[in-house]
């Protein structure tokens, strides 16, 4: 094929709140045999050129041309050649399997024998044959992402949208999504993938990368993670306590760009190829330096111009918190039970002072049942839950005077200012007069918020919202802090700014749990529980779970790796008992 | 507690208040359904239409015809000329009512002879109709005093309508609809609160927070009874100084029997926001309750006429007891002895609904 | 419109019937809603005034002014307390113990002897303007009852030289209940109507389904089709277990077709189904979806649809005001075929207006219907 299947040409777009350009000045083409990577941050405008390849927004100025028409003229034609599959899928969860299929191909206009053959391959290719009649609603997280994903491709459509296929899956159903639309992909299908996970930017045959509405780089992945080659080295063999001290240093340092923790090693990105050498950066004894190949994560902040530094001025300012050597937080033998299922059972952990640890787990496994025992949301079925010392059964409202919380998604009053937010807030904790007032700003000032205070929250950008929930969740100053998938989806140097701030507080002996599923923020934590249905099934430094997997065909395997093996495992074992 | 608890409440009412379309809903429609309601809501009877069908053509006839339309009751005669015509005016409400003189009318009167009208009324507007045939009679009545030279018009009735002289409705409306309104408001702006925090995500922020659930449903409560009690202020000032309903009693007593009014709403729309898991059942639970309210409340029809079992009903209904307040104090100046005594029961009424949305609300939340 | 179209629509129309009859609360709104409001409507909104608290003053105790106090003990609508002395009632009438007070004062008879005019002073509670004028025409009554027994007993002619002779048509017995509940069913209809369309669109907004029709051919107005039809055929069945209940249960007789009544019930229930898609077409999420309903369907329905307040006697601006409430047009026509029957002048000149509404309602809904994502026309 010679002809783009989707061409965006001057691409600039505005909404109509907002003087910043949501996209601004793209030239992309997507070719018809490939999967087309959209890569970036939230807020980076991925689902905003998605829309408008779909001709469901109009662009301000510039020309997107979808399958040969104008999406500015030529709506009609243009939906009746593309799948798209939104965010959430677009699936109705009050009717079974079947009925969306239905739904979509009459929409579609697909009838006859091209119908039952329609319904037939896609529902042996998406596994879902056994499960018709149920509605969609009651179904896991990834058989509704094959779900919309036979929706989105009941007419084999010429160009295949997908925004962020891949939220809120666990890895395993993610990776089984990219090997069926590998499958699909031939001469006549285009294929635009988007996504925030950087690393997803890899098995793509082509990127788009964007940050703040502009494109940075198109062409091959490979192509982008060849500028940093020779530059990416890890860190290892570092003693456990000054790991992060180590970091908050190397990251100032003049001839390091980016730093990451990555279990009990430290990820580095260079200056210089020539950088490379343990000498220059006066690392500890023991400590060596491994080159590493990079990834596409290293080449984004390459051209980002490196990371933001490894100061926390809101760690500076805390004060150091004693160690008594006693644990922090306690949870002994906690079970839930809702009627005949159990949520949670008999999990147990204990956290140190200063020590970051990490419940990992795919959706549904239990992780944010644990997570709201703790918090003194739900009263545990059995067993107990201590934070601080305090009982959480007695003295819950006390307890959580001692907490600190940050949601996953955006969790504060969108509606009310930046200002007013964090009034709100510390005034909750019971702040008041000078001392709130004092409070107030200097998390203004910590976080930068100056420019921002009058605005609402809602309308804040990304990272600034992020800023504000950390602002928010700190300012009556806990010693504990839990945190619920505090960076998804979040760009990497906001990211970073967040682990600073983290990795600075714990040194200050402030105690985090963190809940997730992402890899990446699982690698910060000293401990990592990981939880299966309900159940903690393995526990130890993420080194430790990874040389758990470790084999001959694979002797250096990732968190994925280990997370994925763990779980299979457990299956397995499951399946045998019953 | 208390500063954690003004923070509460000023974040409350950001939130019910910074939307400008939710703002635009909560301030707008009920100063304008003020001022529409207080001009619809009447018994009293104007404009109407009356058909006539004169086959008398004399003197009385025309006499009685005159009298019945000079007033404002019957702004408009038609005549018609058969009993079809009749028909077909009331069938279609042409007219109210049709009336029929017959040939010899006035040759009766004149001779000393009872002359028979005949009055055909539109029943489906019983009401109306009801109220234009008692006119009609007074008007005949009239007439025939004159004629039989008032003999035995020695029995007179003296009117007094005591607190509203001149029966005008207004005055009766626009302190009910103080009551009405702001039960409207205080659901509005408790109903969905709940369902709304959990769909948004603030919910559970706010449950790891240092507050305590009861707190969390006082804040709530608090910025609700705010919220209602100025915008009744507002059509209360409306009210007095726009419409010139007198205000005779205390203003104190108006407000503090107001406070306890609206708790009772309150706790109702927050017994509903914790119920419901979504801000569709809110909804609908918010109509489930408002409906009845408005119509066992004796705001349109009196108490007295529902059987026994739906006036024990109506004990329940916090509108019923604060009308009778309201119109109290604006109108009789009402005593505080009789305020309390429809003040007791709103205590009870709101002591329960409060608690039960306190219990709920603890329950639901596991 | 091509096949492709037709089919597309029948396909929304299936989808939107499978979410209806599987979301509880619809049925809720249809069915149990409409059966608990009629019933409230049924025995609550009562008219015939009845047992109206009455004080009567007997400060004369001649046997003219006993009679004159028998003549309103036995009137059905009065519950007479009689006292010596009107200073043990007044209080009564300022904390609404009483309606109202009849005072026969101690030189009634006597200047009825001496042919003076003879004052009886009505006092009532001013404040229930409504009742006040019950009392008044009633006491006027028995009064005017009383007047003739006392002529008669005394030999005059009590004959009239006027005979009026009222009769109501349509509802002999001048039961306000059989007025009132087909008046009712057409407010419960409209918060029905309304409630039932209000969150739909709003919904799809919120859950992300909305972007999944748009990327499709589908055009806004086959949505529009696709959400009216179903809700359409509901809106008809919990009306027609409505008039079941009202004939049945109430025993308010119904005189018309069942040809008229889907007409005037279509009529009303598209232009009630439309205000319920405009709104939420507009507020785009249901927070506010929800207040606007609660808003705009009960209160305007009930106090400006002419049910109980006579739309003639309001003033000139309201009049015309209530010509945009399809309750209004509703009422009337449910009054004539209850009461009257088919009379096709009335039906066609409401069901006119209605549609008109309706088309109003539907063609700003479809204006503000977008067929992509933002910056509707």
């Amino acid at each position: 094929m010679t002809s783009a299947a989707v061409s965006v040409v001057q691409l600039t777009h505005f909404f109509d709140h907002s003087e910043l350009p949501a996209l601004d000045g793209i030239d992309a083409e997507i070719r018809a045999g490939r999967i087309t990577g959209l890569v970036g941050p939230d807020g980076a405008g991925k689902t905003t050129l998605m829309r408008l390849m779909a001709s469901l927004l109009v662009p301000s100025q510039g020309k997107v041309t979808t399958c040969g028409f104008d999406t500015r003229c030529d709506p009609g034609p243009i939906r009746e050649r593309i799948g798209y599959m939104p965010q959430r899928f677009g699936l109705y969860e009050d009717l079974s399997v079947i009925e969306n299929l239905r739904l979509y191909a009459d929409l579609r206009a697909v009838f006859g024998r091209q119908r039952e053959e329609a319904f037939e391959r896609l529902l042996a290719f998406t596994d879902l044959k056994n499960f018709t009649s149920r509605l969609a609603g009651r179904l896991s997280g990834g058989m509704k992402q094959k779900l919309g994903l036979a929706c989105a491709l009941i007419r084999r459509p010429q160009v295949l949208l997908l925004d962020e296929p891949s939220v809120g899956v666990d890895p395993i159903s993610r990776r089984e999504l990219w090997r069926m639309v590998r499958e699909l992909v031939d001469e006549e299908m285009a294929v635009v993938w988007s996504t925030a996970y950087l690393d997803e930017a890899e098995q793509c045959d082509e990127a788009l990368l964007l940050n703040s509405g502009k494109l940075l780089f198109s062409g091959a992945p490979g192509a982008l993670t060849q500028r940093v080659s020779g530059r990416v080295a890890q860190v290892r063999g570092l003693p456990e306590n000054v790991k992060r001290l180590t970091l908050a240093r190397l990251l100032n340092h003049p001839r390091v760009l980016d730093g990451i923790v990555q279990g009990a090693a430290l990820r580095l990105l260079l200056r210089d190829v020539s950088d490379v050498e343990v000498a220059q950066l006066d690392l500890p004894d023991g400590a060596e330096l491994i080159p590493v190949s990079p990834n596409f994560e290293d080449a984004f902040m390459d051209i980002l111009g490196g990371g933001p530094g490894g100061k926390s001025e809101l760690a500076e300012r805390y004060d150091s918190l004693a160690d008594d050597g006693k644990p922090v937080v306690v949870a002994q033998g906690l079970t839930k039970r809702f009627g005949g299922f159990t949520a949670v059972h008999d999990n147990s952990f204990s956290i140190r002072r200063g020590e970051i640890f990490g419940l990992l787990g795919p959706n549904g496994a239990g992780k944010s049942t644990t997570f709201k025992m703790m918090c003194g949301l739900l009263k545990p079925t059995e067993g107990i839950g201590k934070v601080a010392g305090i009982d959480l059964r007695h003295a819950a409202s006390k307890a959580r005077n001692r907490l600190g919380y940050m949601a996953q998604k955006f969790s504060l009053y969108g509606d009310l200012s930046v200002r007013e937010n964090l009034r709100f807030f510390s005034g909750v904790y019971g702040l008041r007069g000078a001392e709130q007032r004092k409070a107030i700003e200097q998390m203004i000032e910590v976080f930068e918020l100056g420019a921002y205070v009058t605005a609402r929250a809602g309308e804040l950008p990304l990272g600034f919202k992020q800023r504000l929930s950390l602002a928010c969740a700190m300012m009556h100053k806990p010693d504990v802090l839990f945190l619920d998938e505090p960076t998804s989806g979040v760009d990497p140097e906001t990211r970073r700014e967040f682990w600073n701030h983290i990795n600075g507080l714990v040194q200050k002996g402030v105690t985090i749990l963190v809940t997730t599923h992402f890899m990446d923020e699982a690698e910060y934590c000293d401990r990592i529980g990981l939880i299966y249905s309900g159940e903690k099934i393995a526990e130890g430094t993420p080194e430790e779970l990874k040389q758990r997997v470790a084999s001959d065909e694979n002797p250096d395997p990732t968190l994925e790796d280990a997370f994925i093996s763990l779980v299979r495992a457990s299956h397995v074992e499951r399946s045998l008992v019953a | 507690m208390l500063p954690r608890l003004c923070s509460l409440i000023v974040k409350e009412l950001l939130a019910a208040l910074k939307d400008p379309k939710a703002r635009f809903l909560l301030i707008m429609p009920p100063l304008i359904q003020t001022l529409l309601f207080a001009f619809a809501v009447t018994l009293e009877v104007n404009n109407m239409t009356l058909a006539v069908q004169n086959l008398d053509g004399g003197k009385w006839s025309y006499e009685l015809i005159q009298r019945l339309s000079a007033s404002r009751t019957f702004t408009n005669v038609i005549a018609v000329e058969s009993e079809e015509q009749i028909m077909r005016a009331l069938d279609e409400q042409l007219a109210i009512a049709a009336l029929s003189i017959p040939q010899d009318f006035s040759r009766a009167i004149e001779a000393g002879i009872p002359a028979d009208v005949q009055l055909l009324l539109d029943g489906r507007k019983t009401n109306t109709a009801q109220i234009v045939a008692g006119y009609t009679e007074q008007i005949v009545g009239a007439l025939q005093q004159e004629l039989s030279g008032g003999e035995q018009g020695n029995v007179v009735l003296i009117e007094r309508n005591w607190f509203n002289p001149n029966l005008n409705y207004k005055w009766f409306t626009l302190p009910s609809l103080v009551a009405i309104l702001s039960t409207l408001i205080a659901l509005l702006v408790t109903a969905m609160s709940v369902a709304r925090e959990r769909e948004v995500g603030t919910f559970e922020q706010l449950l790891v927070s240092p507050l305590r659930p009861v707190e969390i449903l006082l804040g709530k409560a608090a910025a609700a009874l705010l919220i209602a009690t100025l915008e009744a202020t507002g059509i209360i000032l409306i009210a007095v100084y726009g419409f010139r309903i007198p205000f005779e009693g205390s203003p104190l007593l108006l407000y503090s029997s107001m406070i306890v009014f609206l708790l009772s709403i309150i706790g109702v729309g927050l017994f509903i926001s914790s119920l419901s898991m979504t801000q569709q059942q809110g909804i609908l639970g918010a109509f489930t309750f408002m409906v009845p309210a408005v119509i066992l409340s004796g705001f349109a029809t009196p108490i007295e006429n529902m059987p026994e079992w739906l006036q024990f009903i109506t004990l329940g209904d916090p509108l019923r007891w604060f009308l009778v307040i309201v119109r109290g104090i604006f109108l009789k100046g009402m005593p505080a002895a009789d305020v309390a005594a429809n003040t007791w029961p709103l205590a009870i009424i709101a002591v329960i609904t409060l608690s039960a949305a306190d219990i709920l609300f603890r329950k639901r939340m596991e | 419109m091509t096949l492709h179209a037709l089919i597309r629509m029948k396909a929304l129309i299936l989808k939107e019937s499978r979410q209806m009859v599987r979301d509880p609360s619809s049925i809720l709104i249809a069915f149990v809603l409409p059966a608990i409001l009629l019933v409230l409507f049924g025995y609550g909104v009562n008219m015939d005034a009845q047992n109206v608290e009455l004080g009567v003053a007997m400060e004369c105790s001649d046997p003219a002014a006993q009679r004159l106090v028998g003549a309103f003990q036995s009137s059905p609508y009065f519950d007479v307390e009689v006292a010596r002395d009107r200073r043990e009632l007044l209080d009564k009438v300022v904390s609404g113990e009483l309606r109202g007070l009849v005072i026969i004062p101690q030189d009634f008879t006597n200047r009825l002897a001496l042919s003076e005019a003879s004052p009886i002073l009505v006092i009532t509670d001013g404040s229930e303007t409504n009742t006040a004028n019950y009392v008044r025409n009633y006491a006027a009554g028995v009064l005017g009852v009383w007047r003739s027994a006392e002529a008669r007993e005394r030999g005059y002619d009590a004959s009239a030289r006027i005979r009026l002779e009222p009769r109501f048509w349509y509802n002999a017995e001048l039961k306000s209940r059989n007025a009132l509940i087909p008046g009712s069913l057409a407010v419960v209809m409209a918060i029905v109507g309304t409630l039932l369309t209000s969150l739909v669109v709003a919904r799809e907004w919120e859950r992300g389904t909305m972007e999944a029709l748009l990327s499709t051919p589908t055009s806004p107005f086959e949505m529009l089709i696709g959400k009216t039809i179903p809700y359409l055929a509901l809106g008809f069945l919990s009306l027609g277990c409505s008039v079941f209940v009202v004939i049945f249960l109430f025993g308010v007789p119904y005189r018309g077709s069942a040809l008229a009544l889907m007409l005037a019930g279509g009529a009303f229930l598209l232009s009630a189904l439309g205000q319920g898609l405009l709104i939420s077409t507009v507020a785009k999420n249901q927070f506010v979806a929800s207040q606007g309903a609660l808003i705009t369907a009960f209160l305007p329905a009930f106090l400006l649809s002419g049910f109980i307040f006579d739309i003639a006697s309001m003033p000139w601006l309201v009049r015309h005001i209530t010509r945009i409430i399809p309750a209004r047009y509703l009422v009337t026509n449910f009054q004539t075929l209850f009461l009257v029957g088919d009379v096709w002048a009335v039906l066609i000149h409401n069901v006119a207006f209605l549609l008109a509404i309706a088309a109003l309602l539907f063609g700003l809904t479809l204006r503000k219907s977008p067929s992509r994502l933002e910056g509707s026309s």
